[in-house]
């Protein structure tokens, strides 16, 4: 196998975790790895070296904002399907940041994912999003500040998962 | 105390967290924290957050990936059912969103035919860039079949730009129902997977100037030469769409004839 699929390879594990809490759902995900994965292996020859998990990730990033514009206008507030929270385990506080992510919108979620989930840095986010980096901090600060909203709002009224 | 001199912004809060502080800023930020219990709960609160999203995702990049994410399979393409199933889905969702999303289209005062031509270069800009293995008929190392083909149809010749130096490379063209007829879709696509997508087709306005027209995410510049009206379409926030659309005018302007008489 080439130096180039090995590189891809490896990636594919983590492009998983970050599609599945990009999207929240698990087939969803795959499928979009899977469309990154296709258009990674078809584009060798556009890829001129540097980073390239950052490179993936753009992809990815890329691909969901494209399926999320076919979607309704604001497919963040859809509720998150009982069988998905059923089918990934009994952890309430999983539900609860689950629920949480939900709120923010697609920028911040997406970099903040990228951040604590990927490890990327501030300039790698900036990379992928193609925004300065002072957006980047203004999403994550946004994303957090809403997320501790939404967790300190509903805590009292969260439903139990059976 | 370092207060005096220190005043701690939340991004730099944020950066902490986030391990993106020089050493010295981050000796400043902590000395702020033991003496500002409220951003110091913040600051933990914001750990948390982390802790649960690693809990609640962490775990899913060491699940073996399923059979259809292997890459010898992948790479020779033995997935026709899968993309086929694939492709329906999408397809299915994207007839209904692309419909409602012409509704809410583009602002014009009265429609034109050059904007009934932006409208539905839009809605095939959405319809089609989303299409990952489906979207083009005619790939772009076909050009001069493609090329001609369109250029049939649509009954003038027509000379789809190269975007070499834009960074972009033809992925394809496909022959779509335009307003007054045939209409010829030529798509492009940069190395991150951003797509831009040329419209054309034959209209009655003879010339105008480059025009802009934005969304709140897809834009277009749309222009009319030797009686064919191009809408170029790419996403709202690239700031290159319109360094694209121009390289794309200039060319097909300098293929036209100068005027006669």
């Amino acid at each position: 196998m080439s130096e180039f699929r090995e590189q891809i390879e490896a990636a594919i594990p983590a492009l998983r975790r970050y599609a599945r809490a990009l999207t929240r759902d698990a087939e969803t995900a795959d499928d979009i790895v899977q469309d990154t994965l296709v258009r990674a292996l078809r584009s060798e020859h556009l890829f001129h070296g540097g980073d390239m998990r950052a490179w993936l990730y753009t992809i990815l990033t890329n691909l969901n904002r494209n399926r999320l514009r076919t979607l309704a206008r604001r497919p963040v507030l859809a509720p998150i399907k009982d069988s998905d929270v059923t089918t990934t385990g009994p952890d309430t506080g999983g539900r609860d940041i689950v629920r949480a992510l939900e709120m923010l919108t697609e920028e911040q979620r997406s970099a903040l994912l990228l951040v604590v989930l990927e490890s990327l840095t501030y300039r790698e986010v900036s990379e992928v999003q193609g925004v300065p980096i002072g957006t980047v901090m203004s999403r994550l600060a946004r994303a957090r500040n809403e997320i501790k909203a939404y967790l300190d709002g509903e805590r009292p009224a969260l439903r139990r998962v059976k | 105390m370092n207060d005096r001199d220190q005043i701690v912004s939340e991004a730099e809060l944020n950066a902490y967290v986030d391990d993106e502080l020089p050493a010295d800023r981050r000796s400043a930020v902590e000395a702020w924290l033991a003496t500002h219990p409220e951003d110091a709960a913040r600051v933990a609160g914001w750990r948390r957050q982390i802790e649960l999203i690693r809990e609640r995702f962490g775990h899913l990049a060491s699940e073996p990936p399923p059979q259809r994410l292997n890459i010898e399979r992948l790479t020779h393409r033995r997935y026709g059912a899968i993309a086929a199933a694939i492709a329906a889905t999408i397809a299915a969702f994207l007839i209904g969103a692309g419909a409602g999303w012409s509704a809410r289209g583009i602002e014009v005062a009265a429609p034109s035919e050059l904007a009934r031509y932006t409208t539905d270069a839009l809605v095939a800009y959405r319809l089609y860039t989303v299409e990952v293995r489906h979207p083009v008929e005619v790939p772009g190392d076909q050009r001069p079949h493609l090329v001609e083909w369109l250029s049939k149809r649509v009954g003038s010749p027509l000379h789809p730009p190269e975007l070499d130096k834009q960074g972009l490379k033809l992925v394809g063209g496909r022959l779509l129902p335009g307003p007054a007829g045939p209409s010829a879709f030529f798509m492009y696509e940069s190395p991150s997977g951003e797509r831009f997508t040329l419209y054309c087709g034959r209209i009655k306005d003879g010339q105008t100037a480059l025009r802009y027209t934005g969304g709140d995410q897809n834009a277009a510049y749309y222009w009319v030469d030797q009686n064919l009206a191009y809408v170029l379409s790419g996403p709202a926030e690239a700031n290159t769409l319109r360094e694209i659309a121009q390289a794309a005018y200039d060319q097909i302007d300098r293929r036209s004839p100068p005027p006669q008489g």
